[in-house]
């Protein structure tokens, strides 16, 4: 019954979707305000149905209905019920169903949040969600059903596949998709701004905050997929350039780019069509990954099965949305006013430059994951195109674009002055030197130009993220009027989130090691200076799965360091790698077992990780300068409604102080 | 976006194995340099079984057989360019990671560039008209 | 501005040729590697027969000849799917199908060419998957068409189907006996 009740919850919602997007669409080209008024309910009402089809299928899950075929190849019964929850997600169907219902969540967000905009603006945009909620409603209905029921029951099911039964993993599609979806509202204001024919800094000041979370949550389902398959594939790798994942990368480098040159738009009236067609693109990559993978078109470690119904589908939308909205990008953006001057040395300038860096490093990536695609499709032959490209052409693109971050926030809108930039900034970069030439004498003969590049760069972007703060800081202990706002803040931070980032990732690509080793019982090895040494297996009973649990002793300096104990689990099917790790902010330690050989010996896999924890570190202060800014109290303000009519940019508002406005 | 099945082995299935990492049992090679040459080169050819991983992190068989071959090629003081010829040979570039530069991939390998030289010169454009636009107008903005 | 309305239509036309090309991908399929070694040469090889170990089965099979080598084993599922097609192919005597048993046991697979029928004139036992790796195969089931110099002409990728015997394999073979 419940399950049914989930299927007519879907149909309910797709019926007033389409009113959500008729009338919201229609009314304000018509200037019917009664349409207009129509609109904010039936789109929560459509969401609470799609939150409650959600429901049912979780449902489903935890009184594990075997009836129902999706729930029969996703769960068990041994199934511990966090995970049966988090089977939701586990495949094709009820990820799309989730999909649609954090596109309900941000409807509703935005509904109740969008009070003080005008409404014919707050009309359009929930009513293009409401396209998107058609779109994605018609996919799950015709061709990917979760509540098809399986007759007779299965007596149990088939068990959610292993490496998905983990909390981060639980975690990540959520936050992928909120993230995903999240661009949806920014394409959503780019499109009712373009319709309206009205975009102005009111626009961009609007549309900020909505693509500060999206972003943010992108960022943080990023990490969490990277800080995944870290421990849970077992090899230790955090970034395959998959394209799955490059699937996700794309959209959050043109999200990148579209935060910033909001930045710009907003404060100076500034590249409105620009950020208008990032906001474009940004959704439309979202679209575009999730046809990646669930057409089978390219070849992905992380595939769903694929169906070439659901292929066409999908493809049908992408043409349906992004055709529609690039035409009217073309028809409408000639006709929009350019915005204020600036100098080549200035704020708008260089976040030009960073949008274009951005932009260029996403489009060589959708360059190399589409080019074995269209190798095929000439009959030019098969390729792959993998990490060692993504490599090669990503960091050259990547390392101009660092040493802008920390150059930008100490540049002054329309006229900067390098002098003073100079005056400002030259601490962090002597320092930045400093702390590469002790690095490469520390690392001795592991030394390289790449390390001495990387950890100039990424100290450089730590340094100068923290000089603003603490300037400000300062000037305000010494009696001088400096405020903090937020905004600041989380650039400042995120920024810093950077610079750990790119630290990160050359000290532990450049400086990590990796011993595979033959390894029998009593035996040791040495790895970086730490010894293991090998006690054995025995098994161990979890839940649903039985375990061979390898003992390795860790020792440092002759003292006893740590014990580890990496796990080979066998589940109904599968066997997974469960790595020991020992982890460090500045190493971790990771010990994966490979195959039983004979004498009780095993293949065993050591590595040493310096600094590898700084990647994540780096996304989640990316991710907390974003939760930072988009709190930041100038975006709970009411926007006076003049400048949507005069389309004029948007006045410093009273007690704002010119700092705050020269410095976000 | 999902990393749903890492399910080795596409349409063929026929090389299927249990475990979740390709350790070797092979002793390394005494010389360390030789050694990272060794794992250098794994890692640059496609396990062809399994689907997007390299030979060096795939599991299945024939991953596991590459990987002798490399290694009794490395043994043998093969080059890195005779290693890399032996398997393109037999396998096609398909089973290299990262393409050659050959006419058919020159916009591959030259297209970020060619894409960069593109958005640079249009941003000099922009730059050169609004700085411009600045000198003709009185009109000091709202920045101050 | 003529050109001012081009640039900004240029995300629509690069939107459309990506379509095209998704929607041609669509009906690709990934997964096949077409092989370097068409038009080539059969790698030279010597491999002990699977029936009898002292005999060795080498690349002189494929001489003045239309021939097909199909790589296989009793633990590939698919292979096993394939066999009675197999089977029913050697009965016609079109041409000889010469079989290399790819890192199997040679008992297993000797028990199960007696069970199932043995539609292979000879029978290559390559226990390393050495000799393979030199065909380049990657996975079983895999069937190689040799024509009479010696030259591989086409390999087939998953198992033969009697669909694709009637409708390619045969005029291919057709083809070659015509040279």
């Amino acid at each position: 019954m419940i399950p049914e009740l989930g299927h007519l919850a879907l149909i309910l919602a797709l019926c007033l979707a389409v009113a959500q997007t008729g009338f919201g669409l229609v009314g304000p080209w018509r200037r019917q305000l009664i349409w207009m008024s129509v609109v904010r309910p039936a789109a929560v009402a459509q969401a609470g149905f799609v939150i409650f089809a959600f429901a049912a299928l979780a449902y489903a899950f935890l009184t594990n209905d075997f009836s129902v075929q999706y729930v029969a190849q996703n769960s068990n019964t041994a199934l511990p019920w966090p995970y049966r929850i988090t089977a939701v997600w586990g495949a094709h169907e009820g990820s799309l169903l989730l999909w649609v219902t954090v596109l309900g969540i941000w409807t509703i967000a935005v509904a109740r949040f969008s009070r003080h905009l005008p409404i014919e603006l707050v009309s359009r945009v929930l009513g293009v969600l409401g396209l998107v909620s058609i779109g994605f409603l018609l996919f799950m209905l015709f061709t990917s059903d979760p509540f098809t029921r399986l007759l007779p029951p299965a007596e149990q099911g088939r068990d959610l596949n292993p490496i998905l039964q983990d909390p981060a993993m639980a975690l990540h599609p959520p936050m992928l998709y909120t993230g995903y979806v999240g661009f949806s509202v920014a394409f959503a204001f780019a499109v009712a701004a373009l319709l309206g024919g009205r975009m102005d800094a009111a626009w961009a000041r609007w549309s900020r905050p909505w693509t500060l979370v999206a972003w943010l949550f992108l960022t943080f389902g990023i990490t969490l997929g990277s800080w995944w398959s870290y421990y849970e594939l077992g090899w230790g790798g955090w970034w395959f350039w998959d394209p799955v994942e490059n699937a996700s990368f794309m959209p959050w480098l043109v999200g990148t780019a579209l935060v910033h040159s909001l930045a710009v738009t907003e404060k100076r009236g500034a590249f409105k069509s620009w950020t208008a067609l990032l906001a474009i693109a940004a959704f439309s990559l979202s679209l575009l990954g999730t046809f990646l993978v669930r057409s089978g078109v390219l070849i992905s470690v992380h595939a769903f099965a694929t169906d070439p119904k659901r292929g066409i589908f999908i493809l049908g939308m992408i043409a349906a949305f992004v055709g529609a909205s690039l035409t009217l990008y073309a028809w409408r953006s000639p006709t929009l006013p350019a915005g204020g001057g600036f100098k080549p040395f200035s704020r708008e300038s260089l976040l030009l430059f960073n949008n274009i860096f951005l932009v260029v490093a996403a489009g060589a990536v959708l360059l190399g994951t589409l080019y074995p695609l269209v190798m095929d499709a000439l009959n030019l032959g098969k390729l792959s195109v993998g990490p060692p490209y993504f490599k090669s052409v990503f960091i050259p693109i990547m390392l101009p674009f660092l040493i802008l971050i920390g150059i930008g926030p100490y540049v002054r809108w329309k006229r900067g002055d390098a002098a003073s930039t100079w005056r400002t900034t030259r601490v962090a970069a002597i320092a930045a030197l400093l702390i590469a030439i002790v690095s490469i004498a520390i690392a001795g003969a592991a030394a390289s130009v790449l390390l001495a590049v990387g950890i100039v760069l990424g100290s450089w972007a730590v340094l100068t993220a923290l000089l603003e703060p603490w300037q400000r800081l300062r000037a305000r202990r010494q009696g001088r009027h400096a405020t903090l706002p937020r905004a600041v803040m989380g650039m400042s931070l995120a920024h810093l989130g950077a610079g750990l980032l790119v630290l990160g990732i050359t000290v532990t690509s450049l400086l990590g090691v990796e011993e595979d080793r033959v390894m029998a019982p009593g035996s040791s090895a040495t790895v970086a200076g730490y010894q293991f040494r090998f006690d054995g297996v025995h098994t161990v009973q979890g839940p649903n799965y039985q375990a061979e649990q390898g003992v390795f002793q860790v020792t440092h300096n002759g003292d006893a360091f740590a014990t580890m104990r990496p796990e080979k689990r066998k589940f109904s099917t599968t066997v997974t790698t469960e790595a020991a790790i020992d982890p460090g902010l500045f190493r971790d330690l990771y010990v994966a077992m490979g195959n039983p050989l004979d004498n009780n010996a095993w293949s065993v896999r050591l590595q040493y990780k310096p600094m590898v924890r700084f990647i994540w570190l780096g996304g989640v202060f990316m991710m907390l300068g974003g939760i930072l800014a988009a709190s930041d109290r100038r975006y709970r303000r009411v926007a006076p409604q003049v400048a949507l009519d005069t389309g004029a940019v948007q006045p410093v508002e009273p007690g704002t102080d010119t700092v705050m406005e020269n410095r976000e | 976006m999902k990393r749903l099945a890492i399910v080795c082995c596409g349409l063929l299935a026929a090389v299927v194995s249990s475990s979740a990492l390709a350790i070797d049992s092979e002793p390394p090679f005494p010389d360390p340099a030789t050694q990272a040459r060794y794992e250098h080169l794994i890692h640059q050819f496609r396990c062809l079984v399994c689907q997007d991983e390299t030979i060096a992190d795939s599991n299945a068989d024939l991953a596991a057989d590459f990987r002798r071959q490399v290694h009794n090629m490395v043994a043998a003081g093969k080059s890195d360019a005779e290693i890399r010829a032996y398997m393109v040979k037999r396998y096609g570039d398909f089973i290299l990671y990262k393409p050659p530069v050959l006419e058919r991939t020159w916009l591959l390998w030259g297209g970020p560039f060619l894409f960069l030289a593109i958005a640079i010169g249009a941003v000099a454009i922009v730059i050169r008209r609004r700085s411009t636009m600045l000198d003709s107008s009185a009109d000091d903005g709202e920045v101050q | 501005m003529k050109i001012r309305y081009l640039v900004y239509a240029l995300p629509v036309i690069v939107l459309v040729a990506l379509l095209a090309l998704f929607m041609r991908g669509l009906f690709l399929n990934p997964t096949i590697v077409p092989s370097p070694l068409i038009g080539k040469s059969v790698p030279t090889f010597s491999l002990p027969r699977l029936h009898d170990p002292a005999k060795s089965v080498t690349q002189n099979e494929f001489r003045n000849q239309v021939a097909l080598l199909n790589v296989w084993a009793t633990w590939c599922v698919a292979c096993r799917d394939e066999h009675e097609t197999l089977v029913q192919f050697s009965k016609q005597n079109i041409v000889p199908i010469y079989g290399l048993d790819y890192k199997d046991d040679r008992q297993t697979a000797i028990s199960w060419l007696a069970k199932e029928g043995d539609p292979y004139k000879d029978n290559a036992f390559d226990e390393s998957g050495d000799v393979a790796i030199n065909w380049g195969v990657y996975g079983a089931p895999e069937t190689f068409l040799i024509d009479k110099h010696g030259i591989i002409r086409h390999k087939y990728i998953g198992p033969l189907t009697p669909d694709i015997i009637k409708n390619d394999l045969l005029p291919r073979i057709h083809r070659l006996e015509q040279e």
